[in-house]
C-alpha cells in the first residue's frame, strides 16, 4: 500500500464519526477546509515533520483512555490573576462556572453562538492563517480542527483590554476527544493578554488564529494540563503588522503527548514576535515544540526560547525554523533551545533552521543538551540544602530564562511559584 | 571539635593516594592553619571533610563533636555544624544570592529541628551582616557569584558563614586572588565570627593570611601527611626559609 493510502485511510478512519453543519458563515471554510485535508491526508510517521514525534496516537480514530488529574488542595495556575474566566468541560463552554464576558473593547463570542449567521467578522480569518501556513510543510491536524471544531472563541479587540481573557480547559472524562478553534482579532493599536490553562480532555486539538494589526500587542500565556496520560496537539497561527508585539509563552508539566506548534508571520516592518516554551517532563512524556517564523518584512525581531527539563525516559524535541525573506533587511533572529537531562534514560532531539534570504540581518541559534551542574549541586548541598531541593533550585534556574520571556511580572511570578510548588510536591 | 584520625584517600577514578595517614585534633575554639606546597593533599582534605564526590576514603575517621562526618551526605554535615569556604566559588546562574542563602539557613534550622526564618527576620540578619563585609543589597540580588570579582565571591563565602553559624569552619585557600585590602576585609569577617564554641582550619600557602587570622597551631602537610606541627612561628618560618628545610629536616 502507497503512503499516500495510508494517509488516506487513516484519515478516512479518524473522521469518519465527525461532522460538521452545512449552514451559516463557518460552512465555506470547513468545506474548504475538509478539501484541503483530502488532498493531504493525515501526517504519516515518515514525514520529515514527523520524525521526531509519532502522531500514531493523534491520528487514532479515538482518544486513549486518560486518568483524570487530581490537584488536590493545589492552586491552579493563574488563580491569583485577575481576569475573565471562559470554562470549557470537555470542549464544552460551562456557562455557570464561566464570568459575565463582557469587557471593554473586547468582543467575546463564542463560535457555536454565531455559526449559524449568515456572515461574521471571524468569516476572513477562520481558517484563513490556518491556511496560510500549510506552506511549505503541511499540517494536516490543523486543517483538521479547522474542518471539524465543534467550539471555540471568537475575540475581536478594539482598545486596550483592562484584564486577561482565560480559557480555562477542564476534563470531565477520562475518554474525551475535543477540537477547538480560536479566533483573535486584535485590531490597531489593541491590546489583549489571554491566557489558557488545563487539560482539556484525554485527547486535545486546538487551533489559535491571531491577527495582529499595526501597533496591537498579543500576551499569550499558557499552562498545559498536569494530567499525566493526556495528549495534545496544539497549532497557533499568527500574522503580525507594522509595530506590533506577538508574545506566547508555554508551561507544560506532565502529559503523554503534546506537539505544539507556533507558525508566525510577521508581514509589517518592525513587528515583535516572541515564542517561549518551559517543559518538565518525567516518565512516560513526549513533548514536541515545532515553531515556523517568518521575517517578511524590515526591522522585524524575533526570539525563541525553549527550555526542557527531562528525567526518567522522558522526550524532549524541538523544530524551529527561522525563514528570512529577501526583502526582511535588519532582521534580529534570536534562537535557543536547551534540555537538562538529568539521567541517562532522557532523550533531547532538536532541529534548528536558519533559511535567509536577506544580505543585511542577524541570526543566531545555539541548541545544547547537558546534564545538571554537580560542581553547583555539590556547593548548594555544602550549605545545608538537601539533594532535592538543591536539584530543584537548579531546575528553576534552569527554566528561568524561558519564565522571563513574559512581560507582566506578575504573571511571571504566578508561573514561577506553580512551577516551584509542583517540583517540591514531586519530592515529595 | 574536629578529630581526624589516620584518614587515607584516593581518586575515586584513578587509582592515585592523596591522603596517607593524616592525624588532626582542633578544639573548640582554636584556629588552626594547614600550610604546604602544592598537590600536598590541603585541598583534598576540605573536600573529603565536607562530602564532595570523586573521592574514596580507604581507611581512617573524621569526626565533629563525636559524630563520624564521612558516612554523612554534605547537607547533613552542613547540618551538623561543618562549613567549608570554597578556593573557588561555584557561580549559578539564575539562582538569586539571597534565595540561597534565605534555603540554605532555613534547610539547616530544618533539619535541626528550629523554626524557619521568616522572610522578613531573615531579610533583615542578611542585610546587618552583608554590611559589615560591604557587600551592597545589589550584589545579594544578583545570581550566586555570578559576575562577582575575586574578592566579592570570598566576601560571599564569609557572609554565607556568619548567616549558617557554623561551629567548625574549613577556609580553603581563602587568600587567594585577593589584594591586601580584600584580604584584610575578609579577616576581618573571620576574626568577627572566632568565638569559645567555634573552631577554624585555615588553609593556605602563605603567610600573610595568618597575620590577620592568628592561628594557635599551623601545620605543614606534605605528600599526604601532616609532617610538622608547631606554633605560629612555623609559619614564619617557612615564609623565610620554604618547604625545602622542613621537608629534608623530616626525611
Amino acid at each position: 500500500m502507497s503512503v499516500a493510502q495510508v494517509k488516506q485511510d487513516a484519515l478516512a478512519a479518524r473522521i469518519a464519526d465527525l461532522s460538521f453543519a452545512e449552514k451559516g458563515w463557518l460552512a465555506a471554510p470547513r468545506r474548504a477546509a475538509l478539501d484541503r485535508l483530502s488532498a493531504v491526508g493525515l501526517p504519516g510517521k515518515r514525514d520529515e515533520y514527523w520524525r521526531y514525534t509519532d502522531p500514531a496516537a493523534l491520528n487514532a480514530p479515538a482518544a486513549a483512555p486518560a486518568a483524570l488529574f487530581d490537584p488536590g488542595d493545589e492552586p491552579q495556575v493563574f488563580d491569583q490573576i485577575d481576569r475573565v474566566k471562559l470554562v470549557f468541560v470537555d470542549g464544552v463552554f460551562d456557562a455557570a462556572a464561566s464570568d459575565d464576558p463582557r469587557l471593554s473593547g473586547v468582543e467575546i463570542e463564542r463560535l457555536t453562538e454565531v455559526a449559524t449567521r449568515d456572515s461574521h467578522w471571524a468569516s476572513g480569518l477562520y481558517g484563513a492563517l490556518e491556511a496560510r501556513g500549510q506552506n511549505p510543510v503541511s499540517r494536516p491536524q490543523a486543517i483538521l480542527n479547522t474542518a471539524f471544531a465543534t467550539d471555540g472563541v471568537l475575540i475581536r479587540v478594539t482598545g486596550q483590554a483592562k484584564k486577561p481573557v482565560s480559557l480555562i480547559y477542564k476534563q470531565g472524562s477520562t475518554t474525551s476527544d475535543v477540537i477547538l478553534h480560536h479566533c483573535i482579532q486584535l485590531e490597531a493599536g489593541a491590546e489583549l493578554t489571554l491566557l489558557e490553562n488545563g487539560a482539556a480532555a484525554a485527547r486535545l486539538n486546538t487551533v489559535m488564529e491571531v491577527e495582529v494589526d499595526d501597533g496591537a500587542r498579543f500576551h499569550h500565556i499558557r499552562g498545559q494540563g498536569r494530567a499525566h496520560e493526556r495528549q495534545a496537539v496544539t497549532h497557533i497561527f499568527a500574522r503580525l503588522g507594522k509595530e506590533s508585539s506577538f508574545k506566547s509563552f508555554t508551561l507544560s508539566a506532565n502529559g503523554r503527548l503534546t506537539r505544539n506548534e507556533c507558525v508566525i508571520e510577521m508581514t509589517g516592518e518592525n513587528a515583535v514576535a516572541h515564542v517561549a516554551g518551559a517543559a518538565v517532563g518525567d516518565g512516560d512524556f513526549h513533548h514536541d515544540d515545532t515553531v515556523f517564523l517568518t521575517h517578511g518584512a524590515p526591522g522585524c525581531e524575533s526570539r525563541q526560547v525553549f527550555k526542557k527539563v527531562l528525567k526518567n525516559g522522558a522526550t524532549g524535541v524541538f523544530q524551529g525554523k527561522i525563514l528570512v525573506k529577501q526583502v526582511a533587511q535588519k532582521t534580529d533572529g534570536y534562537q535557543i533551545s536547551q534540555s537538562l537531562l538529568l539521567d541517562d534514560d532522557s532523550q533531547f532531539l532538536a532541529k534548528p533552521e536558519l533559511e535567509i534570504y536577506a544580505d543585511d540581518v542577524k541570526c543566531s541559534h545555539g541548541s545544547t543538551s547537558g546534564a545538571i551542574d554537580e560542581t553547583a549541586l555539590f556547593y548548594l548541598q555544602s550549605r545545608g540544602v538537601p539533594k532535592s531541593i538543591a536539584q530543584s533550585l537548579l531546575v528553576l534556574a534552569f527554566l528561568a530564562e524561558a519564565i522571563s520571556e513574559i512581560e507582566d511580572a506578575e504573571i511571571a511570578e504566578d508561573i514561577r511559584t506553580r512551577l516551584e510548588s509542583w517540583l517540591e510536591r514531586h519530592e515529595r | 571539635m574536629l578529630e581526624i584520625n589516620n584518614l587515607h584517600v584516593k581518586l575515586e577514578e584513578e587509582d592515585k593516594v592523596i591522603l596517607r595517614g593524616v592525624d588532626l585534633k582542633i578544639k573548640a575554639g582554636e584556629v588552626h592553619a594547614i600550610m604546604g606546597p602544592n598537590g600536598s593533599g590541603k585541598s583534598t582534605l576540605s573536600y573529603v571533610l565536607s562530602g564532595r564526590d570523586g573521592y574514596e576514603v580507604t581507611d581512617g575517621s573524621a569526626t565533629l563533636d563525636g559524630e563520624e562526618l564521612l558516612e554523612m551526605e554534605p547537607e547533613e554535615r552542613a547540618a551538623a555544624g561543618l562549613f567549608l569556604a570554597f578556593q573557588y566559588p561555584v557561580e549559578i546562574p539564575g539562582v538569586g544570592n539571597m534565595t540561597f542563602l534565605r534555603t540554605a539557613v532555613n534547610a539547616q534550622r530544618k533539619a535541626r529541628g528550629e523554626e524557619e526564618l521568616s522572610a522578613g527576620d531573615f531579610l533583615k540578619v542578611v542585610r546587618e551582616k552583608a554590611k559589615t563585609l560591604k557587600i551592597d543589597a545589589e550584589m545579594l540580588k544578583r545570581p550566586v557569584n555570578v559576575g562577582f570579582s575575586g574578592g566579592e565571591k570570598k566576601r560571599n563565602e564569609i557572609l554565607q558563614m556568619a548567616m549558617l553559624e557554623p561551629k567548625m569552619c574549613v577556609l580553603d585557600e581563602t587568600d587567594s586572588g585577593l589584594d591586601v585590602d580584600a584580604m584584610k576585609l575578609v579577616a576581618e569577617g573571620v576574626n568577627a565570627l572566632r568565638d569559645a564554641g567555634r573552631s577554624f582550619l585555615v588553609i593556605t600557602h602563605y603567610q600573610r593570611l595568618l597575620d590577620h587570622i592568628k592561628p594557635d597551631v599551623v601545620h605543614i602537610m606534605s605528600a599526604g601527611r601532616i609532617i610538622k606541627t608547631g606554633g605560629p612561628e612555623l609559619a614564619l618560618e617557612v615564609e623565610n626559609n620554604g618547604y625545602a628545610d622542613i621537608l629534608a629536616e623530616v626525611k
